[in-house]
């Protein structure tokens, strides 16, 4: 039970002068129940990655397999496919059309062809788990904010009940607390349903907190597959391709500079606090 | 999916044509569409047919671009030449089952199918070799008369840029919408028509939605700059003509000449 990608290749416009080698000789393995953070500079290949778990582009070269089968075969069912790998886009409130909450949630798994009672019970359940009051269930998607909406998109995949669930930068344009608030539920999500969770983003900052295996892409190849603090430990190459490492990062750098013997995997505020506190009381 | 338009794409190159003042080609495009339209012999088709190969040649243009713009004509083309070759009447040619196929209807067939290709291949020089700013800005100046009359020229000038520059926009946003949506289990393909439109519902609402909050942030950019309309408004690079174009528009006017020459004579 696990996506493989073998020497994943994609070009765009192949046949013109025009043509980008998106992603270039791509090998990963995604485990079951991971929480990985799939990071990257703008262009770099990570939202045409994504697009590819769930067979929306078809690679130019390589083969991708879900549990065991390829996604490739000409008879592999990709609706199937697509309920179980759940992808949500940037900016996903822009594809809400129903006329209230509740159905474009609904919209999903109807697509599924499940009865009506099993469609409302995972829209509902779905609801609820992106933290959604009932209060907005009847009203129009249009009228809610911005976190609301997205939330509600959100929702809208997880009513498929899908086993990996990707975000392509579910935080993008959200204030630091619908930021902070997105997150913690996701983060949720995932220690609840044990799904698998990847969590595309270009902010170091943001995944650090939550993730156990950073995957960095850049100019269309995987160049760092790691645990947040082996990855961070690159922090000068990693800014060299547009990225940065967590403040924490530089501030334990800074300390280990002035003599302290400070463990530099540390990646959240709090490891920081109880590192720093060890080595001086030691 | 929908990459395959040509409609306003340019394609950047260093070229005689690229550098002629949008007027000219303008001119010339109307010039050619109408000389299609004067010839009735095939001497005169020969002739559009040199000068568009001559045009597509100095313009370095991979003629598999003009192509391009074909693919969205050929069920237009195949129609007008099935109905101009079965109900054209005259002297029948080959018959079978309830069709005749005239002589009268042959040639006139395939007149029409010269015409069509020539015409869309024509103006696809243009809108290939011009930046959309640049064609509205041409279309602009040559209605200006028509200020005359009360009509808003610089406003419907500025409408069409705007279309234009949004054409790209909006497929990738439809692109978008519709892996959004087959990602969330939408079958754009299968069903017979009532269900076809049916599915088509999650993808144009929000469409509509993002092109009218699209035309909101434009209209707001447009006001904070103090964009008012074309009343006393001035160009950084007005269309000027050079020498070039006065000896493009003598090449014009001479292959008018000839098309109609070879018309009367031939």
């Amino acid at each position: 039970m696990a996506l493989i990608l073998d020497h994943v290749d994609y070009v765009y416009g192949g046949d013109t002068e025009l043509a980008v080698h998106a992603l270039k000789d791509v090998n990963l393995v995604i485990p079951d129940g991971q929480f990985i953070g799939l990071i990257g500079h703008t262009g770099s290949g990570k939202s045409t990655l994504v697009q590819h778990l769930n067979g929306l582009i078809k690679p130019t070269g390589g083969a991708i397999y879900f549990n065991g089968e390829d996604i490739q075969d000409a008879d592999y069912d990709k609706k199937k496919l697509r309920s179980k790998v759940g992808l949500v886009f940037q900016y996903p409130e822009h594809q809400l059309f129903e006329i209230d909450v509740f159905s474009d949630v609904c919209f999903g798994p109807k697509n599924l062809g499940l009865p009506r009672k099993e469609v409302e019970l995972r829209a509902y359940a779905a609801l609820k788990q992106v933290g959604l009051e009932d209060a907005f269930f009847y009203q129009s998607p249009f009228d809610l904010s911005g976190g609301q909406k997205r939330r509600v998109a959100i929702a809208g995949v997880l009513a498929m009940k899908p086993d990996v669930l990707i975000l392509d930068e579910p935080t993008a344009g959200l204030d630091p607390k619908g930021r902070d608030e997105i997150l913690d539920q996701i983060a949720n999500l995932h220690k609840e349903m044990g799904i698998t969770v990847i969590l595309v983003s270009h902010s170091m900052e943001d995944v650090a907190r939550y993730v156990e295996r950073i995957i960095v892409m850049n100019r269309g190849s995987v160049l760092y597959d790691n645990v947040p603090g082996e990855v961070f430990k690159h922090y000068r190459e990693l800014e060299q391709v547009g990225l940065a490492a967590p403040q924490v990062t530089y501030i334990m750098q800074a300390l280990r500079k002035k003599g302290l013997p400070v463990n530099m995997e540390v990646t959240t505020i709090p490891e920081a606090r109880d590192e720093i506190l060890r080595v001086i009381r030691a | 999916m929908l990459r395959d338009i040509t409609l306003g794409q340019y394609y950047q190159a260093e070229s005689v044509i690229h550098k002629l003042d949008p007027r000219v080609k303008l001119i010339a495009t109307i010039t050619f569409i109408i000389s299609l339209f004067i010839v009735d012999n095939i001497a005169g088709y020969l002739i559009a047919a040199i000068f568009l190969v001559c045009v597509i040649r100095l313009s370095r243009v991979p003629f598999r671009f003009m192509i391009r713009g074909m693919r969205t004509i050929v069920f237009l083309l195949l129609i007008t030449v099935v109905f101009n070759l079965f109900l054209t009447p005259g002297e029948p040619l080959v018959s079978f089952w309830k069709l005749t196929i005239t002589k009268e209807g042959l040639r006139s067939a395939s007149f029409m199918a010269v015409r069509l290709v020539f015409l869309i291949i024509g103006s696809s020089v243009m809108t290939l070799t011009t930046t959309p700013n640049n064609l509205t800005d041409g279309m602009e100046k040559l209605m200006n008369p028509l200020k005359f009359f009360k009509v808003p020229v610089h406003e419907v000038a500025m409408m069409m840029a705007i279309a234009l520059r949004f054409i790209p926009v909006l497929l990738e946003e439809t692109d978008k919408i519709m892996k959004a949506q087959i990602a969330r289990g939408a079958d754009f393909e299968s069903g017979n028509l009532i269900k076809k439109a049916k599915s088509l519902v999650p993808l144009l609402v929000p469409l509509f939605i993002s092109a009218f909050r699209r035309a909101n942030d434009l209209a707001m950019a447009m006001e904070a700059r103090c964009y008012r309309g074309g009343e006393h408004r001035t160009k950084m690079k007005p269309l000027q003509y050079k020498r070039r174009d006065a000896e493009a528009y003598f090449v014009l006017v001479c292959y008018l000449a000839v098309c109609i020459g070879a018309n009367v004579y031939l």
